[in-house]
């Protein structure tokens, strides 16, 4: 059977029964020519196993693989997912907690504290929940938040004082927000910030605000984190547009509330919280 | 034993580490090193993910490396990382709560270094192993090292912190009365490519023939 060889110089392919010394077409010495071996013997020669790059192993290959691995995927999604669950409920708890100044406890405590702090839940227009939380004999509401940052999604817990014009605590969580920049807001010192702080301004609406780091002036602004200014344009959002959704709720005030009165209220709420914080 | 550390293997574990260091050398990993720098803390977690990722794709890569049809490889070594990811983060989720909310933003960015796809393809697919495991571990320790460098940098003239630990003396500053100010450029992302162009200059400098 003739065989396939290949000269390198000049690039032509030709067949002959055996080595020849030159190569036919440009004379060159027998070093420099190569045989040819068709792919298909390669194949042949080569594995002498299962084709490996054959179209029906490939396909079954990867149909084998999708199979097992979405099973795989599938059974440890499953059988972890009360235990997640759990978590995450016992999470959110702590988040509230943390949004009412109470930190530090885990597992158990946190189920315990929060049955202890929090009384009732109320639904007020729209079906939003709020909770009513005891604190020391003192009544808290926390409003739970939500809104958008720069990658995703952001969360949050605020609590108001009991006459609702002033920030009691806030939490933050964030689903993506870039590490180290945005995801600071669920930093304990961004969101003591809010401590304190009355909500409305002189005309009664609900104005309190996240600006750029560095640009807060008024009582109702607080500093943003530097290097992430759209997360905390979301937050701004999140925070006001948030309390403004449950307007109808906070802007019952008790009758008699001055708003002279309200940076001194300010300052009183910002020892009480020292005073939780230390306790 | 003798045959596990071989020089062979020693070299596997050891030049991803510096002279033939990811990010320095072959700057692959490069996107994820400047999202996750702004502090060190993220940056050594982002580096110990990335190790033990890599580490463990390569050894199942290697495993399989005879099975897989060369036409699909690329899927094939993505889907193994991309379900190792997934698998590991539920784990987490389900048993170290905490250590899942600080990993999920990493999550996707682990599964897109191209530095785990570069040492699939490169090495797990040609090893046994054994050595892809420790070409595995070499290769995230020489990134999360490069990380931590440019985290070190941009965390102390970003924020005058390490590991959130206030480190520049807080007298020194403007508003205590002081001369110093954080460099808010440190922060931004572009800052750690010009950290990290700095480091690949130093690095080339002390190794020439390389």
């Amino acid at each position: 059977m003739a065989r396939k060889f290949k000269c390198k110089i000049c690039g032509q392919t030709f067949e002959a029964d055996s080595m020849p010394d030159k190569c036919p077409i440009c004379f060159a010495d027998s070093s420099n020519i190569e045989e040819v071996v068709d792919s298909a013997d390669a194949g042949k020669v080569a594995k002498k196993g299962i084709d490996t790059n054959g179209n029906a192993y490939t396909i079954v290959y990867a149909a084998v693989m999708v199979i097992v691995v979405a099973f795989l995927l599938a059974f440890v999604s499953s059988s972890l997912k009360p235990i997640q669950d759990a978590n995450v409920l016992r999470d959110n708890k702590n988040q509230i907690l943390t949004s009412l100044n109470i930190e530090g406890l885990a597992g158990e405590d946190i189920d315990n504290r929060y049955n202890e702090v929090i009384t009732d839940t109320l639904e007020v227009a729209g079906g939003k929940p709020v909770l009513v939380a005891s604190l020391d004999g003192a009544t808290k509401y926390v409003f739970p938040v939500a809104g958008r940052g720069l990658w995703g999604g952001l969360a949050g817990y605020i609590s108001l004082d009991e006459d609702k014009t002033h920030v009691f605590g806030t939490y933050f969580s964030h689903e993506s927000e870039t590490a180290g920049l945005g995801a600071r807001i669920n930093e304990r010192w961004f969101q003591q910030q809010f401590c304190g702080r009355p909500i409305f301004d002189n005309e009664g609406n609900i104005v309190l605000t996240v600006t750029k780091a560095g640009d807060a002036k008024a009582e109702t602004e607080v500093n943003g984190i530097t290097g992430a200014t759209l997360t905390s344009k979301g937050v701004a959002a999140m925070v006001n547009g948030g309390l403004n959704e449950y307007k109808d709720f906070i802007a019952v005030m008790p009758c008699g509330m001055s708003e002279s009165q309200a940076p001194e209220e300010g300052q009183e709420e910002e020892s009480d919280t020292t005073n939780v914080e230390l306790n | 034993m003798s045959k596990l550390f071989s020089d062979e293997n020693k070299a596997a574990f050891s030049n991803p580490i510096n002279l033939n260091n990811p990010v320095t050398v072959q700057v692959l990993g490069i996107c994820s090193a400047l999202a996750v720098t702004s502090q060190l803390a993220p940056a050594v977690v982002m580096g110990l993910s990335v190790t033990v990722i890599t580490a463990f794709s390569n050894v199942i890569i290697s495993l399989l490396r005879k099975t897989i049809p060369n036409r699909i490889r690329i899927i094939v070594q993505l889907v193994v990382v991309a379900a190792l990811v997934t698998i590991v983060s539920q784990i987490l989720k389900a048993f170290v709560y905490d250590v899942s909310v600080q990993l999920s933003v990493y999550v996707g960015l682990i599964i897109t270094n191209c530095i785990l796809m570069g040492r699939l393809e490169a090495f797990a697919m040609q090893n046994s192993p054994w050595p892809s495991f420790l070409d595995g571990v070499g290769n995230g320790l020489g990134y999360a090292l490069i990380l931590v460098i440019v985290g070190f940098f941009r965390e102390l003239f970003g924020f005058g912190t390490l590991f959130g630990f206030q480190v520049i003396p807080s007298s020194w500053y403007v508003e205590n009365g002081g001369w110093y100010m954080n460099n808010g450029m440190m922060v931004m992302p572009a800052m750690s490519l010009i950290i990290v162009g700095c480091v690949i200059w130093a690095h080339r400098s002390i190794n020439k023939e390389a």
